[in-house]
């Protein structure tokens, strides 16, 4: 009996392998979407996937997929957890992967040193690895429109011009994993230079929904302004207990994973004047947005919530699949050829064009900054602007604010020559 | 049928002792030896595109039974209950970054072997307790190393050589010739190496357990108190099945920074995979190294089936997700349930049965 269980369980998994890895045809554009919806990170996880396969299967319903070519668009669940992501890179890689979206600081890290040898490129979309916007040293990464460490000096540039930085207190509370992390040492490089002070909050990933002792902290040590970098559970919670101290929210600044509509519906009222950074639209009055409810979202193609488009996060997935649809199609012009490699699609990240004159006949006209690809500056170094939430919806409140490239780049410098300082083999490329 | 022991006789001790007395095992050992080394490294498993079945299944699954293995002798065989196994595991990985970052020239096997010595001192450290306290107060113990060791790994920034993202990444190594870590490395090496080192794990351990440690920890297991009273010292005996534990747990987690991930937070360390490792040894086997291989290749690749009919009936990803999850916690329960001795004694029943077959009584 167990023999035959098994036996039948072997059989069957060999027959649906053997059928999966032949269901491809030669020509489409296959983009893997790492994407998680369980999980502790499954509220931001779950729109952000939702509007970059929306989008993606609203060009294929409307134009057929990007110059003539059906895109398979395959998810993959890995729950933000790396090892599930380093297995989803595995089965999705051979079917003739374009081009990796991790969105997972942990993850990206996995992936970095895995791409310059598959010649598949990463594009880490405004998180992972903030030194890999270096394109000399890092080839095969991209973290366009902009880097934490860029985002994080356009959110001091926010507090100098709202009353100034120079002998303010701030206080930073973030997720202490690899993402949490990453701006603390330009944090620490800013404060003598800008000369305000910064007062540390680590809130530990099982914490999340637990941060009474870091917000008695805050309480005690009084900064001006607070600055978080949260994902998940942990945005909610930090702001409400920032209300429940009473802590001035129009002071309150979340980084662009820390102010969707996920972490602020939760709270409502309560959270009234908190302020956020975003690099992309907000709702749905744009042509591209009411293609999507038009040819997917209507016709009931998708698992998206109606009420659901338009919001941040789903308007930064979404983003996320137009960067990545631009370059397809940039580096089909560039090549020739329809049905492109990994390599071609590198091409087409370092080369694209997201003017604003392109933005409008995407459909998208102000939906985000001026982004261009460029072989030195995987970064974009693209501007953010600062979003409130108005007690139900976001509001847009400053102009896009622009990162101090002078400051930040030299920093990434280093960082990547110290990422490449120790790997002796590590490919770099040389631009012109 | 074809496995029947009638006819074969045992002329010494030394015959009679030996690990495989019969000779359909030591036929049926050669064979999964030889398509492990000669089948697996060239065509990798059957039906599957090759990178995927070295690196996604065969590279884990064998890290895992080290892992396996090693918690099985402290849980199995000793009797005392672990849910320190993860970070365990995160004492060798960070051991073996930071005695590669000082000795970049070393053989990195010797190193994956030398960073099991920090994790065997720090189990045995943990396992202090059990001298004293047994069952829930002791997982709760264990339990503290867990939480205290992962704090280790992200409040201490010298152990990842204070890498602002706060991650160790893996550097190119080479070990004869080869290079068998970093990006570059073929899977077929890291798959070779990590076969090998757990072959020789595997003997090590099967002797262990055969003779006289493996029987003091068995008498421990089995009533301390009458241990005790013939001679077996319990200081000697658990700390020694923490420290061997805990060794195989820190060469198995060298090895899945080095030979599979490629880079690890201490998220890959935390007590979520404490409890995937304790599934491993419970569906597999308490007490049992066949166990181990079956616990861990079971538990690894369940889901992925999973997914793979998920796949097949376009069920969407996620539910598949919640499924899996859903299945694998019935199938310990129904397990605990049905066969508290796991796979491994599915097994040993189904060879009992071809033994006597085609007249059972």
């Amino acid at each position: 009996m167990y023999k035959k269980i098994i036996t039948g369980a072997v059989a069957t998994a060999v027959a649906v392998a053997t059928f999966v890895s032949t269901a491809h045809a030669e020509d489409t554009l296959y983009i893997p979407a790492l994407s998680y919806r369980t999980g502790a990170f499954a509220g931001g996880g779950t729109p952000f996937a939702n509007g970059f396969m929306d989008y993606l299967a609203m060009l294929n319903a409307r134009d057929g997929g990007i110059g003539g070519v059906k895109i398979v668009n395959e998810e993959c669940e890995t729950a933000y957890n790396a090892q599930k992501g380093v297995e989803c890179y595995e089965a999705t890689k051979g079917n003739g992967a374009l081009v990796y979206n991790p969105l997972s600081t942990g993850i990206t890290l996995q992936l970095i040193p895995k791409a310059p040898v598959d010649e598949i490129p990463v594009l880490s979309m405004g998180y992972g690895l903030s030194a890999a916007g270096i394109g000399e040293k890092f080839p095969w990464t991209f973290t366009y429109p902009t880097s934490y460490w860029s985002q994080m000096s356009s959110i001091l540039k926010y507090i100098d011009s709202n009353g100034g930085l120079k002998g303010q207190k701030i206080g930073f509370i973030y997720l202490d994993v690899g993402y949490g992390r990453e701006p603390i040492p330009l944090l620490e490089k800013l404060a003598p230079q800008l000369g305000f002070e910064v007062a540390m909050f680590p809130v530990a990933g099982k914490e999340m929904q637990a941060q009474s002792a870091q917000w008695l902290n805050v309480r005690k040590e009084r900064p001006d302004w607070m600055i978080m970098w949260g994902w998940g559970s942990m945005n909610p919670t930090a702001i409400k207990e920032a209300a429940k101290i009473r802590y001035p929210m129009d002071r309150f600044i979340g980084n662009w994973w820390s102010s969707a509509h996920a972490d602020l519906v939760p709270v409502g009222e309560a959270g009234k004047g908190y302020v956020g950074a975003n690099f992309s639209g907000i709702g749905t009055d744009f042509q591209a947005l009411q293609d999507v409810i038009k040819y997917v979202i209507e016709p009931g193609n998708t698992r998206t919530d109606p009420s659901k488009v338009g919001d941040v996060l789903y308007n930064r997935g979404l983003y996320n699949a137009v960067i990545v649809a631009e370059a397809v199609e940039t580096a089909q012009k560039m090549t020739g050829k329809s049905a492109i490699s990994g390599a071609d699609m590198r091409l087409g990240l370092e080369n694209f064009n997201l003017d604003a004159t392109r933005l409008a006949e995407l459909g998208l006209a102000g939906f985000a900054g001026d982004l261009k690809g460029d072989c030195v500056d995987h970064e974009g170094g693209g501007p953010v602007f600062m979003q409130q939430w108005d007690g139900e919806n976001w509001v847009k409140i400053t102009d896009p604010i622009a990162p101090m490239s002078d400051v930040v780049r030299p920093l990434l410098e280093a960082a990547a020559d110290a990422y490449v300082a120790d790997k002796p083999e590590w490919k770099t490329q040389t631009c012109n | 049928m074809f496995y029947r022991e009638s006819g074969q006789f045992k002329s010494s001790y030394k015959e009679d002792m030996q690990a495989f007395p019969i000779r359909e095992d030591k036929i049926g050992i050669a064979v999964w030896l030889l398509l492990a080394y000669l089948y697996v490294p060239f065509f990798g498993l059957p039906g599957l595109e090759y990178g995927f079945a070295l690196n996604a299944i065969m590279i884990p699954v064998l890290i895992f039974t080290i892992t396996t293995i090693g918690l099985n002798i402290l849980v199995g065989y000793t009797g005392q209950i672990s849910l320190g196994t993860a970070a365990f595991m995160g004492v060798g990985a960070y051991s073996c970054y930071k005695l590669t970052s000082y000795f970049p020239d070393v053989n990195i096997i010797i190193l994956i072997f030398s960073s099991g010595f920090f994790a065997a001192a720090v189990g045995a450290l943990f396992g202090l307790p059990s001298l004293r306290i047994k069952g829930f107060y002791l997982v709760v113990a264990t339990l503290a190393a867990q939480f205290f060791l992962e704090w280790c790994f992200i409040r201490i920034g010298w152990l990842y050589n204070f890498n602002p993202s706060g991650a160790i990444e893996v550097p190119q190594r080479e070990a004869f010739g080869f290079i068998v870590t970093g990006a570059a490395a073929e899977p077929v090496t890291r798959y070779l190496v990590v076969l090998t080192i757990l072959i020789f794990l595997t003997i090590i351990a099967g002797n262990l357990v055969r003779g006289r440690i493996g029987r003091s920890w068995m008498m421990i297991r089995d009533m301390d108190i009458a241990a005790e009273l013939i001679g077996v010292r319990p200081l000697t005996t658990k700390l020694s099945a923490f420290a061997v534990s805990s060794y195989y747990c820190g060469v198995s987690g060298a090895l899945m920074v080095f030979m599979w991930l490629g880079a690890a937070e201490v998220e890959s360390f935390d007590v979520n995979h404490s409890f995937l490792y304790l599934f491993m040894v419970i569906l597999g086997g308490l007490g049992s190294i066949t166990g181990s291989y079956m616990g861990a290749a079971f538990i690894w690749t369940f889901p992925l089936v999973l997914k793979e009919i998920g796949k097949v009936f376009e069920i969407n990803p996620t539910v598949m997700e919640n499924v899996s999850l859903v299945a694998i916690g019935v199938m310990i329960v129904f397990i605990l349930i049905k066969e508290p001795h796991g796979l491994a004694r599915l097994w040993q029943l189904g060879k009992q049965k071809l033994r006597i077959w085609p007249f059972p009584h």
